[in-house]
């Protein structure tokens, strides 16, 4: 009841606003709409190949970085500090300097043989960032497992490695799941940042129309294609988040079926 | 005849802390030795260095004429034969109990899964567990999930099979079934280190009884000799806790 009263003021107070129709006309402009609607949805493929591409390398170099920092013993050591300069480095640098300077940058040097493609760079770049954050996410998992796992499976004469990939890393990987779908969820919307360095995505798409109409009306277009994607993809991770908490609180009774089905391959 | 395990003068400190003060411990082959001593006195300890699970500060140990304790010495094939079993089970949660005991075979012996499977299998059906083969730790007992976990270990065919209080974390009516497996170890000629709190099974299952008080092993003996008519007054005072707790 409240929230309906509450949104019902709000409107209320929008509508009557003194510059509504004119607003009206610049944000929400049916034709407009219409027209620029098929365009943007065709240009966010772009965004959607960028995302899960990106996705996937990002996943295999986040648990690269997270590994290599979790190794024990002075013989790991150049190893975890150039991993810990690389994570500290890409969390200091906002994404869309590192964006601008790499995409803009390396072309810009003319090496034989390196792509000139923007789509590469942009691939490369979400990938150097992003991997910087999901390898924290991927050794939070990996420190959340007790030693005593890790003495197990050494005890049975695993070297360090086979101890990560098959005894840490599998069940690191589990409980990390949803918040690395929060971050992939981040990295969808953060595909827009590429269209500073000339990548014609749903953003740049977006820019143009815009131009072409004297209008806004397709930035409230490419909004609405974000929230349709994005919105379930947050809806199932507080799902499975839920689902974990329940499971744990019933005493982490599991279905072997669907584990076998997820996590199979790390076996 | 060389001993199955030998260990002389082993010290071991955790910062300030000191926890192993020397010892010196002979093991035959087949020998069955049961550790007791008060909780701090190194017992545990003492099983993770000879495991190398903790690095050691002074000291030897040798399996069978062999020198583990040397620099260069490749730890993890060390450890293939000396095999451990926790206190706390550490079984693998995300594996089945058939996978948790064929990790080892598979990934350090380099078994065909198919072999180490129906091994596994043959030890599974020994100790009763057959059926729990498709089963994972988090579906079984704790009497069961520390038989799983001395069959993980056994999959490996241990020299020597080191056991760290392996019941202290079951209910009572779940230690015989475990302590019926580890007797049937015995008697099948493993040789065991077993640290224990369970005095009337180091009677009965030990071939000796090493006392550890303050990081040092202060009396050894025949568990009827140790656990009746201990020489030191520090023995006497624990045994006497021990009966007075009803324990033996």
């Amino acid at each position: 009841m409240s929230t309906v009263v509450f949104f019902g003021v709000l409107a209320f107070i929008v509508v009557n606003a003194p510059g509504w129709p004119r607003f009206q006309e610049a944000f929400l402009n049916g034709p407009i709409f219409e027209k620029s609607l098929p365009k943007l949805v065709s240009k966010f493929w772009v965004n959607v190949q960028l995302f899960l591409m990106a996705e996937v390398l990002i996943l295999l170099f986040g648990l690269l970085l997270a590994v290599l920092r979790s190794l024990p013993g002075p013989v790991f050591f150049p190893l975890r500090l150039l991993a810990t300069v690389y994570v500290d480095m890409f969390r200091a640098l906002p994404g869309i300097l590192v964006i601008l300077m790499l995409g803009l940058g390396i072309p810009a040097l003319r090496i034989e043989g390196v792509p000139k493609d923007e789509f590469f760079y942009a691939l490369v770049v979400l990938t150097l960032v992003y991997s910087a954050y999901v390898s924290e996410v991927y050794r939070a998992g990996i420190e959340s497992v007790h030693p005593s796992q890790a003495a197990a499976a050494r005890s049975l004469g695993l070297t360090q490695l086979q101890t990560m990939r098959y005894v840490v890393v599998p069940q690191a990987v589990r409980r990390v799941i949803p918040p690395l779908l929060n971050d992939f969820i981040g990295l969808q919307k953060d595909t827009v940042l590429v269209s500073y360095i000339g990548v014609v995505e749903i953003f740049r798409e977006t820019q143009i129309l815009s131009a072409a109409e004297f209008n806004f009306t397709p930035y409230v277009a490419t909004a609405l294609v974000f929230v349709v994607v994005t919105i379930p993809l947050a809806r199932f991770t507080d799902w499975l988040i839920a689902r974990e908490r329940s499971r744990r609180n019933a005493g982490g009774i599991r279905v072997p079926s669907r584990r076998g089905r997820m996590f199979g391959f790390l076996a | 005849m060389t001993a199955a395990l030998e260990v002389q003068g082993l010290h071991k400190s955790f910062g300030q802390l000191k926890v192993l003060r020397g010892i010196d411990l002979e093991v035959a082959e087949h020998e069955v030795i049961a550790l007791i001593g008060a909780s701090g006195s190194g017992k545990s300890t003492l099983l993770r260095c000879i495991n190398l699970l903790e690095p050691i500060d002074a000291g030897r140990i040798v399996i069978h004429g062999e020198e583990i304790t040397t620099k260069g010495v490749k730890v993890d094939r060390i450890r293939r034969r000396v095999g451990i079993v926790f206190q706390a089970f550490n079984l693998f949660p995300h594996m089945r109990v058939l996978d948790n005991v064929t990790l080892g075979p598979r990934k350090v012996l380099s078994m065909a899964r198919a072999a180490s499977e129906s091994d596994a299998t043959a030890l599974l059906e020994r100790f009763g567990l057959a059926d729990k083969a498709g089963d994972y730790p988090d579906q079984l007992s704790g009497g069961q999930q520390q038989r799983v976990a001395i069959v993980r270990a056994l999959a490996m065919q241990p020299d020597v099979l080191l056991l760290d209080e392996v019941t202290s974390a079951l209910d009572p009516e779940l230690v015989a079934e475990v302590l019926n497996v580890i007797r049937e170890l015995a008697s099948g000629g493993m040789t065991m280190v077993i640290a224990t709190h369970e005095m009337g099974f180091a009677r009965d299952t030990a071939n000796r009884v090493c006392f550890l008080d303050d990081g040092r092993i202060l009396e050894q003996g025949p568990p009827a000799q140790m656990l009746s008519d201990p020489q030191q007054p520090r023995t006497r005072q624990f045994l006497t806790r021990i009966i007075e707790a009803g324990r033996l």
